[in-house]
């Protein structure tokens, strides 16, 4: 289907690949080289051929392999996003509970009015904002600069992640937290809660040993959907950070009509997504024996 | 994506302000536009004082890195936020409404099908898929960007339509018209819209939001409205340039971006609470 897709495309990857004033020979010896002379159907069997050795062909561009790019550029964006992902839920499950728990108190409204603010906002305008805060105003941290040698050169590219990581947590904690607080909130008008309190352990306990687990079980769901659209949404803040990441991958490859480059990074983060729908699915089943057992039956 | 339950955070009396705040700021937005059409403080081309002024009386806002006045081409983004997020989400909403209504009333596999397909495309951000569009198409402008974000809204209203219309068609009433002889193009007229109305437009109002978003993204990434079309997120994606020298370019679009978006949101929960008080109280 993404076959097709990119290869309906109009723009000649041959003429981008050539400039303006090419002459007509010229185009037609980099088709035939770039095999996109040949009947469409023999390049999509060509292709899946390829796809199920894991081979993406080559750049039309660079030439180099696209399977290595797109290994080199994971390894920007995956500790990134994971990184935001941890950060994210370490801000939200506790404040998400606290603002549930205190749900009628200032405090409380204060962290949902906050984090309400917060799905209002685009990642990159926070990017730009935590940019002119600290590299502007502060002069802490870089506001790119991810060394050309990669994680070779890892303190460098250390402190050049941190800007990046704290975007991605706070978007992504913000909307995060909403979920938390509506999970708890669910999980304090239980009836197994007011029997837990009746029969004298206090909030704090019961929560502890009744709440968590079912409380967790929607809220693993939607991480799932946060973590994938996270990941496929990284393109944004790659470029805020000008981080050589998979996103800016797909963002050059779209510019650049490179075919082979946006198919292997768009079927990459498909089977993303997948694995992380997955994951989640495991996670809850763990969780609720009650899924465990339907799945059984 | 659905949201939870209880957004609406404040309680039942402050409620009821959601709705006038709401329309406070989206009202305020929409004069804005309309004025634009007919008025703006200077030309959005033309090169009204010194380059990267900073805010003055004559320039509210400051001037661009051309020396053009930002206030101008901020109220101008109003505008283009607006257009571009009221048609995608009306294509989003047809489109979304069709396929969502076809899948509920499909036989099981193919009701099986497309809701396997809508589920791994509502992980796909808009922004992703309305990015591939434009890729699709030559070049970018407005109307792309529209269509765009349009087809990447749809699966999410289908998801939903899905939803809810499987739910209406359980209801006896349904039984009731189909043995009265009732044909199916008139049970979703007179029976299914009205019922999952409700529902659907308090999320296409936050659809509203996150395509206002989608579009800011998109022409950050150089792939929206291109000039004269001041989009918000190219006037920061600009002003990003020149944060060192200029930071308060790179802040005061963004804010009439998030004061949008929260409009609408306050605008949504308002909605919500109007149509379905029995849901929101808690």
């Amino acid at each position: 289907m993404l076959f097709v897709l990119l290869r309906l495309l109009p723009g000649d990857p041959a003429n981008a690949l050539l400039g303006v004033g090419a002459t007509s020979e010229q185009v037609a010896a980099a088709r035939s080289q770039l095999g996109s002379d040949q009947p469409l159907f023999a390049q999509f069997l060509l292709f899946l051929v390829n796809l199920a050795r894991f081979d993406f062909g080559a750049s039309f561009v660079s030439r180099a392999p696209v399977l290595g790019e797109i290994a080199n550029r994971l390894s920007v964006t995956l500790p990134l996003t994971l990184a935001g992902f941890v950060l994210a839920l370490l801000l939200a499950v506790p404040l998400g509970i606290v603002a549930a728990v205190k749900a009628d108190k200032p405090f409380g409204a204060m962290i949902s009015v906050v984090s309400q603010l917060g799905v209002a906002v685009p990642v990159f305008w926070v990017g730009i904002l935590l940019v002119t805060l600290f590299a502007v105003n502060l002069r802490w941290l870089p506001s790119g600069n991810f060394p050309l040698r990669g994680w070779r050169n890892w303190d460098d590219a250390l402190t050049a992640m941190v800007l990046p990581v704290l975007t991605i947590g706070l978007v992504m904690g913000a909307s995060v937290l909403r979920y938390v607080r509506a999970a708890t909130l669910d999980v304090l008008n239980s009836d197994y809660i007011r029997t837990a309190r009746a029969l004298g352990s206090s909030l704090p306990e019961a929560l502890r040993r009744h709440g968590l687990r079912n409380g967790a079980v929607p809220v693993v769901s939607i991480l799932g959907i946060e973590l994938a659209s996270t990941f496929l949404g990284a393109v944004v803040v790659e470029r805020v950070f000008n981080l050589p990441g998979l996103g800016s991958m797909l963002l050059l490859g779209i510019q650049q009509r490179d075919y082979p480059n946006v198919q292997g990074v768009l079927f990459v983060s498909t089977l993303m997504v997948l694995l992380v729908g997955f994951a989640a699915d495991i996670v809850q089943r763990l969780l609720d024996p009650r899924l465990r057992e339907s799945v059984a039956s | 994506m659905t949201i939870p339950a209880d957004t609406a955070i404040l309680s039942r009396k402050a409620r009821s302000w959601t709705l006038v705040a709401g329309l406070a700021l989206v009202g305020l937005h929409l004069v804005v536009a309309l004025l634009t059409l007919v008025w703006t403080p200077f030309d959005p081309t033309e090169l009204a004082g010194r380059r990267l002024e900073a805010p003055s009386l004559l320039h509210l806002a400051g001037t661009d890195r051309l020396g053009r006045d930002l206030l101008t081409q901020i109220m101008i983004g109003s505008r283009i936020a607006l257009t571009v997020g009221t048609a995608a989400v009306a294509i989003g909403a047809v489109l979304g409404t069709t396929l969502g209504l076809l899948a509920a009333f499909a036989s099981n596999w193919l009701d099986d099908a497309l809701a396997a397909a809508l589920d791994i495309l509502i992980a796909f951000p808009t922004l992703l898929i309305a990015m591939l569009v434009v890729a699709a198409s030559d070049g970018a402008n407005l109307s792309t960007a529209i269509l765009a974000l349009g087809l990447g809204l749809s699966p999410i209203v289908a998801r939903l339509a899905r939803i809810l219309a499987k739910r209406v068609l359980l209801m006896d009433y349904i039984t009731a018209a189909r043995t009265s002889g009732t044909s199916w193009p008139a049970i979703v007229r007179i029976h299914v819209l009205p019922n999952i109305w409700p529902g659907l437009s308090v999320n296409l109002a936050l659809q509203f939001g996150l395509a206002v978003i989608a579009e800011a993204s998109l022409s950050y990434l150089g792939l929206g409205a291109p000039p004269p079309n001041a989009s918000w997120g190219r006037l920061l994606q600009e002003a990003q340039g020149t944060v060192f020298s200029a930071p308060i370019g790179a802040i005061t679009p963004g804010i009439a971006l998030v004061s949008l978006v929260i409009g609408i949101n306050l605008l949504a929960d308002g909605l919500r609470e109007r149509n379905d008080p029995a849901r929101s109280e808690r």
